[in-house]
């Protein structure tokens, strides 16, 4: 009840920096609960930076991430991660039922192991994203929509309030994108967040209801109707080339 | 048997198995987070502490010998990490470089020694190649307990250490503290590394971290069969390099062991199932002789045209075997079809294509038509 007006995640005052060099410059932001939010922007924006600040995977300069009002560091069980899965060792001895279950490992805490209710939650999870046959697959042996399809899996296995998704939609075959989308509607009428970072502006529209639109400084948030505007992606991907422009005119 | 009756041989063949068994465990580890290196890097940093503890303590007495080289060991993961972390210098380079300046501080340590005249320093060098006969039987007690606590520790860490290895972002962001799992684990290996220096020596140690697990994942499809395959790996080439250094004269220790390894990982390479090099020649030549399926595509599509009102409608597999010659094995190329999302089987076993697989067919019919 209340609920519905704390956000999901609040940024506040954000920066973030590699040697030195600022990736993410004073972000404030806010992605309301039970939205469907894409995070947009050129390459080397800070899209996956975001949204590892907001995992606290990387130490901010400055600023504070909060989720549902409390601090990030004690947000725990309630939010979940599907990272890049270039980023992944995927030449590695263990199956796909293994790796979904390690989404259960969080609520297990230190030292307990697996057991029948993880080992049920990991099946579920891997029936939503239609991959229940490939439970003993070697995961070396799958494809690059199938490896995606797992780590969302790993996700829902976490059981999570919030869905924090980092480029899913790279590079996949048709029917995981298909797979992909049904699962956020499915995950979007249990009431649940999910962040998307996306890189397809032409499915924004159909995918999602809020837009971040990111190029090192948030240039426009909110929801899609209004935000995503051609004027707002312009100052994101070409927002140089406008700065440019505009002084040639003042010069004039 | 010699391995029964020699008191001597006994010790060592129990030391080097042991030493073995806990570097495969580890070293599995090691091979999957691609820290191979580690291990090198850690042995030849020991090196200098060698020199100093003899420096500071002026005995060759084996505690303050090995906890000196357990001191400069962690030194240099510890100068890796500090690299890696506050200057681009990548992770490989780190590491050559820790291996090569503390190595080259520990031998000019052991040359100023060697120039002493006293004579307690004899020996020292040993420590570069190792001198497993001269183990004693206290060294195997405390190799039993740290091969021991090692296989315990995984046992009671087991998720924790699998979540580091394959995605430690992963476990970072459900807030379990994947930090002190691996500062533990590196305690372990420099714990098990400077336990074998007297055995195997600076040089060649880290081929006794790195080979039975890089054997071992040749044959292994999970972690828990490689772990104990990798460790059954370093047990027998431990004992066999102890019995045949013993049986031939003059040959070491250490690099008979080595050795062993060696042509496990070599076997290993060649002729795992899957991974072995014997095995994907094999295999390749099978694959390229795999039903093309093309063809059973273009069929499933002419047959679905012939029903243009219900473009699903399914057909036996006995039509489409019909539709194509006797020696195509067309029930697998329809599974490969339909693992690419372009087949559908209904639930009467029937088949159609998808309209993926429409569109794909219908492609190739226009651009073939073209030509």
């Amino acid at each position: 009840m209340t609920q519905a007006q704390i956000p999901a995640v609040e940024v506040e005052d954000l920066t973030v920096a590699y040697t030195g060099q600022p990736v993410l410059w004073d972000l404030d932001l806010a992605v309301p609960a039970g939205s469907r939010t894409a995070i947009v922007g050129p390459n080397g924006a800070g899209k996956s930076t975001l949204v590892k600040a907001v995992m606290g995977l990387v130490d901010p300069v400055a600023g504070a991430v909060r989720i549902f009002g409390r601090p990030g560091g004690e947000a725990g069980g309630t939010i979940a991660y599907v990272p890049q899965r270039a980023t992944l060792e995927w030449d590695f001895p263990t199956d796909v039922l293994d790796v979904v279950t390690m989404g259960t490992y969080g609520r297990l805490g230190w030292f307990r192991r697996p057991g029948p209710a993880e080992r049920a939650a990991a099946e579920e999870a891997l029936e939503q994203v239609e991959m229940s046959a490939f439970a003993e697959r070697p995961i070396s042996q799958l494809s690059g929509g199938q490896q995606q399809r797992i780590l969302l899996a790993r996700a829902l296995a976490q059981k999570a309030e919030i869905y924090m998704l980092d480029e899913p939609f790279q590079g996949v075959d048709a029917p995981t994108e298909r797979s992909i989308v049904r699962v956020l509607d499915d995950l979007a009428a249990l009431g649940k967040t999910v962040v998307v970072v996306h890189h397809d502006l032409q499915t924004v529209v159909e995918y999602f209801n809020h837009v971040v639109l990111l190029n090192v400084r948030i240039i426009g948030a909110g929801p899609v109707e209004t935000t995503f505007s051609e004027e707002n992606l312009r100052l994101t991907f070409g927002g140089r080339l406008g700065v440019l422009a505009s002084r040639a005119a003042q010069e004039f | 048997m010699d391995l029964f009756t020699d008191w001597t041989l006994r010790v060592v063949a129990l030391g080097s198995g042991l030493l073995g068994a806990v570097s495969g465990m580890l070293g599995s580890f090691a091979v999957l987070r691609r820290q191979s290196l580690l291990g090198d890097a850690v042995s030849h940093a020991a090196l200098p502490g060698i020199a100093l503890a003899f420096l500071i303590t002026g005995t060759k007495a084996t505690v303050p010998i090995l906890l000196g080289a357990a001191a400069t060991g962690w030194i240099g993961t510890v100068v890796v990490r500090l690299i890696v972390r506050r200057s681009r210098v990548p992770y490989d380079a780190a590491l050559g470089l820790v291996l090569s300046v503390f190595f080259g501080l520990g031998l000019v340590l052991l040359t100023i020694i060697q120039k002493r005249p006293d004579a307690a320093q004899a020996g020292l060098e040993t420590f570069l190649f190792g001198q497993a006969a001269a183990l004693l039987r206290s060294d195997v007690v405390v190799m039993a307990i740290v091969a021991g606590g090692v296989a315990v520790i995984l046992l009671v860490l087991w998720k924790e250490m699998k979540l580091l290895a394959f995605d430690r972002s992963f476990g970072e962001s459900m807030g379990l503290s994947m930090g002190r799992i691996d500062s533990l684990m590196t305690v372990l290996l420099v714990l098990t590394i400077v336990l074998g220096l007297q055995m195997v020596g600076v040089v060649l140690m880290s081929a006794m971290i790195v080979a039975p697990g890089a054997a071992a994942r040749q044959w292994s499809k999970g972690l828990g069969s490689m772990v104990i395959l990798a460790s059954l790996f370093g047990i027998v080439a431990g004992v066999s390099g102890a019995v045949l250094s013993s049986v031939v004269r003059g040959l070491p220790t250490g690099p008979t062991i080595v050795l062993v390894l060696s042509a496990i990982v070599g076997l290993s390479l060649l002729f795992a199932p899957q991974r072995g090099l014997v095995w994907r020649r094999v295999h390749l030549g099978r694959l390229r002789r795999r039903p093309r399926q093309e063809p059973v595509l273009m069929h499933l599509l002419a047959l679905s045209l012939q029903h243009p009102e219900d473009p699903d409608h399914g057909h036996d597999l006995s039509v489409l075997r019909t539709m194509s010659p006797a020696d195509v094995n067309v029930a697998m190329a329809l599974e490969a079809l339909a693992e690419r999302g372009l087949a559908q089987r209904d639930s009467s076993g029937r088949w159609a294509p998808s309209e993926l697989g429409r569109r794909d067919a219908q492609k190739t019919l226009s651009r073939e038509g073209r030509l």
